[in-house]
């Protein structure tokens, strides 16, 4: 998105609105808002989930006090799936209706999903070595998250390589739409192989078999998880749009100072 | 960490991972967003602004 980019006309309805935040000087004035209050809403979330983790969830019945560790490798396993399901949709915007700040949103979100993967990993490691007697196997669900880290490295690198921000985005967002592939295989590894890791208890057909007294904790960690990513997100983008902005008026003060 | 049971290394591990690269997170978008914003100021200090500031 360079500083040239020309700002979309203004539409009716909710089209119209997401076109209206295609605008980078609204979308920093709404960013200005956003980020404060979803800080804030991580902050107090975490703290309460934290408390109900060590405080009130009781141990499982099979893997004891371990159960801990699911309170933040769930979440962010989930961040990190969505976390690239919102990049393949801001691909989509940069393939196919060229949004100003689609790129923006691509380029912002792969350090963080890389980060959230590399916690979903090492998180699962730790506890996988108490329950099942080792860190790793290679079996569908931990090796196709680690597909997913791998996705989210490469996707970086490609952004690092190409120096025009146009053509990084084109190609990162090809890269991103055939690595979306693994998303499903991601979800479903578990019901279409056997593997050690454990089924859906939480996102499945017929409700969450997890006990509520788990279950409340879980999701308001995941909740926490989930607004400390958005702000991230957000932070990163109007980052993002500043260096371009940086960009584009040095290089016109080298163009006025010839 | 008694009250942590057996396995109380792998689960403190665990938290002091995620406290480490969230911690990380945080401060490098943090410190990518001050230097960005300073040498946006430092531009417009030299009186270069963007053609829509100017209009």
């Amino acid at each position: 998105m360079s500083e040239n980019h020309p700002v979309p006309m203004p539409a009716q309805g909710l089209g119209g609105s997401l076109l209206a935040l295609a605008n980078p000087t609204r979308f920093l004035a709404l960013a200005r808002v956003l980020i404060p209050i979803l800080s804030g809403l991580a902050v107090v979330l975490a703290a309460i989930g934290l408390y109900l983790v060590f405080a009130v969830a009781p141990e499982d019945y099979q893997q004891g006090q371990t159960v801990k560790i699911m309170y933040i490798h769930v979440p962010s396993a989930w961040i990190a799936m969505g976390g690239y399901t919102l990049m393949a949709l801001s691909a989509l915007g940069t393939l196919v209706w060229k949004h100003p700040l689609a790129d923006v949103s691509q380029k912002a979100m792969a350090p963080l999903g890389a980060a959230f993967t590399l916690i979903c990993l090492v998180t699962g490691a730790l506890w996988g070595r108490p329950m099942w007697g080792t860190y790793w196997v290679w079996d569908a669900r931990l090796t196709s998250v680690l597909v997913l880290f791998l996705m989210y490295c490469g996707l970086i690198a490609l952004w690092n390589a190409i120096e025009d921000h146009s053509r990084a985005a084109r190609a990162a967002a090809i890269l991103t739409l055939v690595g979306f592939l693994n998303i499903p295989i991601v979800k479903f590894s578990v019901d279409w192989w056997n593997t050690l890791h454990q089924p859906a208890s939480v996102v499945k057909m017929g409700g969450p078999s997890i006990h509520p007294s788990m279950l409340w904790p879980l999701l308001i960690m995941a909740a926490g998880f989930l607004c400390l990513f958005i702000a991230l997100h957000l932070m990163a983008m109007r980052n993002e749009i500043w260096r371009r902005r940086v960009e584009t008026l040095s290089l016109r003060a080298a163009r006025e100072a010839q | 960490m008694a009250m942590l049971g057996d396995h109380s290394g792998f689960i403190i591990a665990a938290y002091g991972f995620v406290a480490v690269v969230l911690s990380a997170l945080i401060g490098s978008t943090l410190i990518d967003g001050a230097r960005q914003k300073a040498k946006l100021a430092q531009l417009e200090a030299r009186g270069i602004r963007r053609r829509s500031d100017q209009a």
